[in-house]
């Protein structure tokens, strides 16, 4: 295999322009620079060839990482080992508190401890299957092919695994899938591997190979020449502006299901850094595919900030059902064994309660639409764990989930062991993100996306406790690699200058837009505008979209735009710690991004995984999806505010037989 | 409902800090406490004034970042959880509440009620770690952790590093973070090989940030939103005297 293959050109792109749906213009196909070989051999072939920087020439390379959930920190921490200079940012006031540490049930991998199957392609066929095969195949295989690794790291770091008696790691398993393949710490396991990563980021810092940034916000990207060169970033406890150069940068920032206001996700989570890069250059794939996690608690009050997360893992032992009869309004337990519909078992006899989660979510929301909900407000439904309590006791339940019920006791004062619990779907993950290659590698030369921030891994649909693997995995395994690669013929490049004229134009566009926000003394806080904005997209382009729906939205979000920028107040100025200002720079974006998931689910006039257009659906409500239309992924370019400009990555299915996806 | 709310309102790391009077009205019980501070910003903002500042982020009692004195106990008056999962069914139609900022002195206020807990990351940084970079891992089954320690382990390993031990105790000891940490890496097998440096870097890092000494109330015990035990700092003890007896 030629080694050429794997330097930068293989990046270049070249547009043309036709109008499609709505006014979004059609541009070039784009290639992901997936390397030759079989399916099994690709990631071998590129390690085997990639270049390389010697110990050297490392410490002269300078490396800055954005977020330190688990695809940053790991990834800071393997580059500091290396012997690169890392500057690791994050806007919490530790690394240990990215989001990753929410994360409850499990992480995947396919050791096959438990003899039932497994394997790495059993792993990655499962992958590509859930995501509604609009993933890409070399990717998804490389996901599956480096999961042992990471649980070899894991354990090696310390990260407390659920064990047997007899010593050895214990599985479970989770939608979608039918061999126990999730390693799991209780329900903390994203808690238990972010520690694992912050510790190793820390011993790093300690080391003094890596310089840590904490309470700082990126604002924005700098490029020179095309190629990534830096970040503008806010110091958050003084509001300073400061200007940070390297000769790569990676966001590792998350996802942006928190554009909806009413999700899982931490109240911090943001979408600026992927958003204002991408507003430089890098194309966003995908930007409609969010998923809705099915078991979160519902909304009970219209003062709520997010609805709490109950892990997936539930599934395993609890069964959800609702009432037989519309508004029922019997207390659960009043309502006997044969008036209970358990719909995901009645709809989908083979996976049951353990259907994937935008299987279950649409699922809930048939029954809640339908008027079966239950709960005050009618907009969930039961989680059952009566049956698993009698056949295997309550202890044994307890050590399984005791801190899920307990968690829920505290909210919503119910005690799970007696009666069932009440959940609903929530936004949750964004499989959406900023697009990049096989490198990881976004459209900006030298800018690489790591973790949710991507889209690579999960077609339309993710499954349950691939996440944690998809960032680890990125982190650990797979950037430190194709960022040597990239940096391999740039050992003599000198480090660009934070005193370039593309900083100076960064930085100023940066305090322009915060003075401008200051200056606006409106009358509506950026809250209440972000409230506003989640609620039509929870109606226009949530769990379900249509062509309608998704023009009036785009309508909407630009008219509730303008008036944020007429009506948005805050206090104090900007050079200080301005709680309302940091929030209404991530209001403004999330307009931006609002108004692209709106064309890109207008746009792709099928249904896939999480993205369900009720014009295209079986006559049993099933996503129907259009291969030959839509095998590709959508990857936008932002035009300037203008309707956006699509280019498709085609798919290429060379391993798997596109099937209907059936867990019937 | 209605509340009374005296929260400590300080501008910067360096004014005087004074408590400020508010009343909200129409609460509703099922409200986090959080959401109801949010309830009041909101209120602030809207009038042009500056809003309580505090620390929270992800709302479901993980990653450690929200926590304040509620009437006088670190996250309020329900053991076993952070501030962000109190809800206001645990208060009476018209009580008052004094809100103040976690107070320690390794832990100075920068604004109103949020704090500076990076001291928790320097422990960290000294020794918090098993030494694995990479790529070094040997295959995870070849290490066995009996069902009972690798639990035990977990237990200590849950600490969320929100630091309501330190603003609890009447010395503003950090002795059950670090020994929380101490143990979980000292009871697994692969942790043991730096147990004994590790010990006697991080215990003397958490000297140097002026946290003080612990004098075995229990407190950070009763007030640990993850009952992370006072044993954790049995263990330091003894794997510190070890160190020192047997050498780093």
């Amino acid at each position: 295999m030629p080694t050429e293959t794997f330097t930068e050109e293989r990046h270049a792109l070249t547009i043309e322009s036709k109008t499609i749906g709505g006014d979004a213009i059609e541009g070039k196909s784009i290639r992901a620079n997936i390397p030759s070989g079989d399916l099994a051999d690709k990631w071998q072939n590129f390690k085997d060839h990639a270049g390389l920087v010697s110990p050297a020439n490392r410490k002269k390379l300078r490396v800055i990482v954005v977020g330190t959930g688990l695809a940053g920190a790991s990834l800071a921490a393997t580059l500091g080992e290396m012997g690169y200079q890392v500057l690791s940012f994050c806007f919490q006031d530790s690394p240990r508190r990215a989001h990753s540490v929410a994360a409850q049930g499990g992480v995947n991998a396919c050791k096959n401890y438990k003899n039932d199957g497994d394997s790495i392609y059993r792993m990655f066929y499962d992958t590509i299957k859930g995501g509604d095969f609009r993933a890409r195949e070399a990717n998804v295989y490389r996901l599956a092919e480096c999961s042992r690794l990471l649980i070899d790291q894991a354990v090696a770091q310390g990260v407390p695994f659920a064990r047997e008696y007899s010593g050895y790691l214990n599985n479970r398993s989770f939608g979608g899938v039918q061999v126990s393949r999730t390693f799991y710490a209780r329900g903390q396991t994203g808690q238990q591997l972010l520690l694992g990563a912050y510790q190793a980021l820390m011993r790093q810092v300690n080391a003094g190979t890596v310089k840590l940034y904490a309470q700082h916000e990126m604002l924005d990207l700098v490029t020179i020449d095309g190629k990534a060169a830096g970040i503008i970033a806010r110091n958050l406890l003084t509001g300073e502006i400061e200007r940070h150069a390297a000769h790569v940068v990676v966001l590792a920032t998350g996802g942006y299901g928190k554009i909806y206001y009413l999700s899982t996700l931490a109240m911090g989570c943001n979408a600026s850094a992927i958003w204002r890069a991408h507003k430089k250059g890098a194309f966003m794939a995908s930007t409609s595919w969010i998923q809705f996690h099915p078991t979160s608690l519902p909304q009970l009050g219209e003062h709520q900030s997010k609805l709490t997360l109950m892990s997936e893992s539930l599934r395993n032992d609890g069964r959800i059902w609702v009432p037989k009869k519309q508004n029922d309004s019997r207390a659960p337990n009043d309502i006997p064994e044969n008036e209970r519909d358990y719909y995901l078992e009645r709809r989908y006899p083979s996976f049951g309660n353990l259907a994937p989660r935008d299987i279950s979510s649409r699922a809930a929301k048939e029954r809640i639409d339908a008027g079966y909900g239950v709960g005050p407000q009618k907009n969930a439904v039961y989680l059952d764990f009566s049956h698993a309590i009698k056949a295997q006791g309550k202890k044994k339940i307890a050590e399984k989930y005791g801190n899920l019920f307990d968690m829920y006791r505290k909210i919503t004062g119910i005690d799970a062991y007696e009666e069932p619990m009440m959940i609903s779907p929530s936004a949750h993950f964004t499989m959406g993100g900023l697009w990049v290659d096989y490198d990881l590698m976004t459209t900006i030369p030298g800018l690489f996306a790591a973790g949710e921030a991507n889209f690579a891994d999960h077609g339309a649909n993710r499954l349950g406790a691939n996440s944690l693997l998809q960032a680890c995995v990125d982190g650990y395994f797979i950037a430190p690699y194709t960022i040597a690669n990239y940096l391999s013929n740039k050992i003599k490049t000198e480090l660009p200058s934070a005193s370039h004229q593309a900083f100076n134009e960064a930085e100023a566009n940066v305090k322009a837009q915060l003075d401008m926000f200051v200056k606006i003394r409106g009358d509506k806080t950026a809250e209440t505008f972000h409230k506003e904005l989640g609620r039509l997209l929870y109606d226009y382009c949530g769990l379900s979209r249509n062509r309608d729906g998704l023009k009036t939205a785009i309508k909407k979000i630009r008219d509730l735009k303008d008036e944020f920028y007429a009506r948005l107040m805050i206090p104090e100025e900007a050079i200080t710690l301005n709680i309302e200002l940091e929030k209404a720079g991530r209001v403004a974006d999330y307009f931006e991004i609002g108004e692209l998931m709106c064309y890109d689910a207008l746009t792709r006039e099928e249904s896939c995984g999480a993205h369900f257009r009720e014009e295209y659906q079986t006559p049993d409500g099933e996503a129907m999806r259009n291969d030959d239309d839509f095998r590709f992924i959508s990857a936008w370019e932002w035009n300037n505010g203008q309707a956006p400009i699509l280019h498709k990555e085609s798919l290429e299915f060379e391993s798997v037989k596109l099937a209907e996806r059936s867990y019937k | 409902m209605k509340l009374r709310l005296k929260i400590w309102r300080q501008d910067s790391a360096t004014a005087q800090g004074m408590f400020k009077t508010y009343t909200l009205d129409n609460l509703e019980k099922g409200m986090s406490f959080l959401e109801m501070l949010d309830v009041l910003n909101q209120q602030l903002v809207t009038k042009g004034e500056r809003p309580v500042v505090f620390d929270h982020d992800c709302r479901e009692g993980i990653c450690g970042t929200c926590g304040m004195m509620i009437n006088g106990r670190a996250h309020g008056p329900i053991g076993g959880i952070t501030t962000c999962q109190l809800h206001l069914r645990s208060f009476n139609d018209g009580d008052e509440l004094t809100i103040e900022p976690f107070r320690a002195k390794a832990f100075p206020v920068i604004k109103d009620l949020k704090i500076d807990r990076s001291a928790f990351d320097r422990i960290i940084a000294s020794g918090g770690y098993i030494s694995a970079s990479t790529g070094s891992a040997p295959e995870a089954n070849s290490i066995l952790i009996p069902h009972d320690v690798a639990e035990s382990a977990f237990d200590s390993a849950a600490c969320i590093g929100c630091g309501a031990c330190v603003a609890t105790c009447k010395n503003g000891s950090a002795a059950l973070f670090t020994s929380a940490k101490i143990s979980h890496l000292a009871k697994l097998p692969q942790g043991r090989a730096e147990a004994r440096a590790r010990v006697v870097k991080m215990v003397e890092q958490m000297d140097k940030e002026g946290f003080g000494h612990c004098t075995n109330t229990e407190a950070c015990e009763a007030e640990c939103p993850m009952g992370v035990s006072v044993l954790n700092i049995a263990q330091m003890n003894w794997e510190y005297n070890k160190a020192l007896l047997l050498g780093a």
